[in-house]
């Protein structure tokens, strides 16, 4: 019984929209998903994850060293505010940097004195994913970092290592699975954004849509094989990462029982 | 100590960083300082208050600041609207509904997948983070296209409440069976088999000893479930068709203010939603930690 809940909720679905993706012929799945302003929004959409990532990498990683190493008053607030993003709904995420960064925003001299577009602009769309991919790279690398313990660090500190040399060499790779793992969230995540960059975005084919925006703009002009055909690609990105992250928990498992 | 708004801070083991065991939280760092030099570790901190600041705190801030920014007249009258309670209505009917629903499938589902045996049991288990992994957008057209007008099951919710349940329980499956999961694994028979061989009966055993020591974990997900439909906006976009008062969730209010330049509204919608989810997460977190003090203080 749970089985056939389960079947109806998650496989027929996914059947389905393969059968119609794919029914009118290979060819015009792959005439949808190469035009032009489906190329552009693969290109915006890749543009961003290569923006949010590294900085979700460097702060999630700084952050997590800095929750699990080191005592200090605030750590309860900080652990907080990492996980904040979990519980704040995307369109809020956009309402809320349109707020901050629009021209009649509290930061608005930076749009209007600096010309600078936040709003309507594509650093809007990293700031968005950046807030929603937040907690990933943190929540992944914290424990890990609390696992491994500081043996390995201390017997490098007692061998004259300074911190830096101590953080490449010792640290890094230590954390090199559960860091993967939040890469592989965080990037899924990015791509398949949506809520919040509908808010940021001026929305303009070709211009300023992802991917995720150009299928809501054809399903809403009524193009709708155009919308299922995308959809299906990124449909299948998801399913990708889905391999790639039960690959990865299963390697890390196993560097866990080594 | 730290503590997590979620409950949870360390097992990635449950894959998804989004789900919560009450309970768990990150022990004090030990006192050697090796990465913790004072001099680093506040330049450190400082770095990252100001990056944390920037993304998350003043976005945040800036919603409050306008929501107060009019009054409390404004911000009541934003939110005591027609078109604000009829979407309050509408959004908090469907996620209790849905988050009930989950709570007794998401853990049939979890008792399933850790009790049972069949073949294509990993597979199942790897696909039941799909609507994670799946864009929101993407989920909408795939609900469209079974339950919508060419539904091959013959089930037309287009603009129906019923459309915005399924949506949601697609969005929301794994979350339930993800935070049961685990418990479900560790949990000893020792204690079923012992109540079973002292002549109680199945479904006994299963509400006087089981149930019990999943109840923390059920509620935890069922936390989850609850802020993820309150907050939800890209599944119900297409199959739910925005209609006032029927189909249309308080985060599509939230985008119609915008649109029409209603800051003030738009961001007192916003806090009270906000509320609500951080209200609810924090409810469900309490009474699981009670729960599980309660099961440690029986089981000693």
């Amino acid at each position: 019984m749970v089985l056939a809940y389960i079947g109806v909720m998650l496989i027929l679905p996914v059947i389905l929209i393969l059968w119609r993706t794919f029914r009118p012929g290979f060819g015009q799945f792959y005439d949808w998903i190469s035009t032009p302003a489906a190329i552009s929004a693969l290109n915006l959409s890749v543009l961003v994850v290569a923006i949010v990532l590294p900085l979700n990498v460097i702060f999630g990683v700084m952050t997590a060293i800095l929750l699990v190493r080191n005592r200090f008053r605030g750590r309860g607030v900080l652990q907080a505010v990492v996980d904040l993003p979990f519980a704040v709904s995307p369109i809020i995420v956009g309402v809320a940097l349109i707020l901050l960064w629009g021209s009649a925003g509290a930061l608005g001299f930076v749009e209007n004195d600096f010309g600078f577009r936040i709003i309507f602009g594509a650093p809007g769309i990293v700031l968005a994913s950046i807030f929603v991919t937040l907690p990933f790279v943190v929540r992944e690398v914290a424990p890990v970092l609390q696992e491994v313990g500081t043996e390995q660090e201390q017997a490098a500190a007692t061998l004259g290592s300074n911190f830096w040399q101590t953080f490449w060499r010792v640290t890094l790779p230590s954390i090199g699975w559960g860091l993967t793992y939040g890469v592989v969230l965080t990037t899924a995540r990015t791509l398949g954004e949506f809520g919040g960059v509908i808010m940021v975005s001026s929305n303009l084919p070709g211009e300023s849509q992802t991917l995720t925006l150009l299928v809501n703009d054809r399903y809403n002009r009524g193009a709708e094989y155009g919308a299922y055909a995308l959809s299906t690609l990124l449909m299948g990105v998801a399913v990708t990462f889905l391999i790639v992250k039960t690959v990865v928990q299963v390697r890390r498992k196993r560097a866990r029982q080594t | 100590m730290t503590r997590s708004i979620l409950g949870k801070t360390s097992g990635p083991e449950a894959i998804r960083p989004e789900l919560a065991q009450p309970g768990s939280e990150l022990p004090p760092p030990p006192k050697a300082r090796t990465l913790s030099r004072p001099g680093s570790a506040s330049l450190r901190f400082g770095v990252t208050m100001l990056w944390l600041s920037l993304i998350v705190l003043l976005p945040l801030a800036a919603i409050g600041w306008q929501a107060v920014g009019g009054g409390w007249q404004a911000f009541w009258l934003a939110i005591s609207s027609h078109a604000a309670v009829e979407a309050f209505r509408v959004t908090l009917t469907a996620s209790v509904v849905v988050t009930v629903f989950n709570m007794v499938f998401g853990l049939l589902t979890a008792w399933v997948l850790v009790r049972d045996d069949f073949p294509g049991k990993a597979l199942l288990d790897v696909f039941i983070d799909l609507p994670f992994a799946l864009p929101t957008i993407v989920t909408s057209l795939v609900m469209l296209a079974v339950y919508g007008k060419n539904s091959p099951v013959g089930l037309h919710l287009q603009h129906t409440p019923p459309g915005v349940w399924v949506a949601l329980a697609f969005v929301t499956l794994p979350l339930v069976v993800r935070a049961v999961q685990p418990v479900l694994l560790e949990i000893d028979r020792d204690v079923e088999e012992a109540a079973a061989s002292l002549g109680a009966s199945g479904p006994k055993v299963l509400t006087s000893i089981v149930l019990p020591s999943l109840l923390p974990a059920v509620l935890s997900g069922a936390g989850l479930s609850f802020s993820r439909c309150v907050a939800e906006f890209g599944s119900v976009v297409t199959i739910g068709g925005q209609v006032p008062g029927k189909t249309e969730v308080s985060s599509q209010w939230i985008r119609a203010l915008i649109e029409n330049d209603d800051r003030t509204g738009a961001a007192a919608i916003s806090i009270v939603l906000l509320s609500i989810s951080f209200t609810v997460l924090i409810l469900l977190r309490v009474l699981g930690g009670r729960t599980a003090r309660r099961e440690e203080k029986a089981a000693a």
